[in-house]
């Protein structure tokens, strides 16, 4: 009888398994001198995780933190413009791709560091673009997957990743990132997105992710002449809530948060008093207590 | 994948790889019991399945070089970019150095970057104090 897959060690020499184990070995390496790993993810796009993700690097560098933040949107790079980082920033050597610098010292990799400036799409170069989509996905991860691994972090307290919508992306940087210490779930108050969500938490639940808690963006819209804060989206039976998941923040929706996004400026900083500068300042002493509780305890 | 040599009942094992020529990749297994020899031919989509996962048929033959599989699968047009990266080529003097320092910092790296892209276009590997004189005037501050 032929002998069947199970029955024959090895590869005939390719080492495919050895292979990826290397490659997360890596990842693990590299990590090492990272203390704590965040994502800031949700099912659905346009909540907001970009701004939420810039402003609470910003908030927890003020607060002494070395922080590390990583864009893992590959086809939708936004971070490094909203953190005032331009042009050619990077150096590759021997030890790795060293990040840019942004405010307060926070080091950022973003794919639109790496693309040439300009409206130029991520274009990987292949034997043959037809039916890409069988291999976009892979090739994206193994992108991340080599952002992280060779990216020459140093030591941080806390990384921080932006991943881009999908309920998949979690569970898939979770794979990539096997000691990735919780993620933020962020929505809207609108019913179409807390459906979306409530899948994208249920599959992270199914993956055995950490889940630290749900932010609400755009919780109302908040004058920026008189300070009042009025409803931005209706909603017919109370604030939105997702079981299980506790809602760490309500942050209202300022005209100001997008205009300091697009010139690179800090929005928690410049609007500290306001009532989402507020609420953004609430929700980083929060993140630092959930990762760090007994920091917090002292 | 495993290859078997059904004569033998036993695994082959790889002996060459060959290109990507063309998108194709040859790789050739042979049988250790009675040499019998067979290539496996990709054709471009297998070669970029299997690229995609940042693995090489045939095993690891040289060392891993940093951000190997992104640089080398960034399409052309993103290329410069990188390059960029890889020359940074801009010195800062320590007299720069210190006048950058002057800044807040929050501003700090906008005006390191600003500058630097500054020299570059203008084809100055240096930057001194003079030189962030000259973009001070060219940026209107």
């Amino acid at each position: 009888m032929l002998k069947r897959y199970r029955d024959i060690a090895g590869d005939g020499g390719s080492n495919i398994v050895g292979q990826v184990e290397a490659l997360t070995g890596r990842v693990r390496a590299r990590m090492a001198r990272v203390r704590r790993r965040l994502a800031v993810t949700s099912g659905k796009g346009g909540v907001g995780k970009s701004m939420l993700t810039t402003n609470l690097a910003i908030l927890l560098a003020a607060d002494g933190w070395r922080v590390g933040v990583l864009d893992a949107d590959l086809n939708g790079p936004c971070l490094a413009r909203m953190l005032g980082i331009r042009g050619p920033a990077l150096r590759l050597s021997p030890e790795g791709l060293h990040p840019a610098e942004g405010p307060l010292g926070i080091k950022v990799l973003s794919m639109d560091l790496l693309l040439r400036e300009g409206p130029v799409p991520l274009v990987w170069e292949a034997p043959t673009q037809d039916h890409s989509f069988v291999w976009r996905d892979t090739m994206e991860a193994t992108a991340l997957r080599e952002l992280l691994a060779d990216t020459v972090w140093g030591d941080l307290d806390v990384l921080l990743l932006d991943l881009p919508p999908g309920a998949p992306r979690l569970p898939a940087l979770a794979g990539l990132l096997a000691d990735l210490d919780g993620a933020l779930v962020v929505t809207i108050p609108s019913e179409v997105s807390r459906l979306v969500v409530e899948r994208a938490v249920e599959l992270a639940r199914a993956h055995a992710v950490r889940l630290l808690g749900l932010v609400e963006n755009m919780a109302g819209h908040l004058c920026p002449h008189c300070g009042a804060v009025g409803d931005l989206f209706v909603r017919d039976d109370g604030p939105l809530e997702v079981p299980g998941l506790p809602t760490l923040a309500r942050i209202p929706f300022d005209p100001r948060i997008a205009h300091c996004a697009d010139r690179g400026r800090p929005y928690a900083v410049e609007h500290a008093d306001t009532a989402a500068g507020l609420a953004l300042r609430a929700l980083a002493t929060q993140v630092r207590t959930l990762l760090s509780p007994a920091e917090a305890a002292r | 994948m495993k290859l078997l040599c059904v004569a033998c009942n036993e695994p082959m094992q790889v002996s060459s790889v060959e290109g990507p020529e063309e998108g194709s990749v040859s790789v050739s297994f042979g049988c250790a019991t009675c040499g019998q020899r067979v290539a496996l031919l990709t054709n471009p989509l297998e070669t970029q399945l299997v690229r995609s996962l940042g693995v090489k048929i045939g095993g690891q033959s040289v060392g891993h070089e940093p951000l190997e599989v992104v640089r080398a699968s960034l399409a052309p047009q993103s290329q410069g970019a990188l390059h960029a990266a890889e020359g940074e080529a801009v010195v800062w003097t320590e007299e720069a150095n210190a006048r950058l320092q002057r800044l807040p910092p929050m501003a700090r790296p906008m005006a390191r970057t600003a500058i630097a892209r500054y020299a570059r276009e203008h084809g100055v590997t240096t930057v001194t104090p003079e030189l962030m004189d000259e973009y001070r005037a060219h940026a209107g501050f």
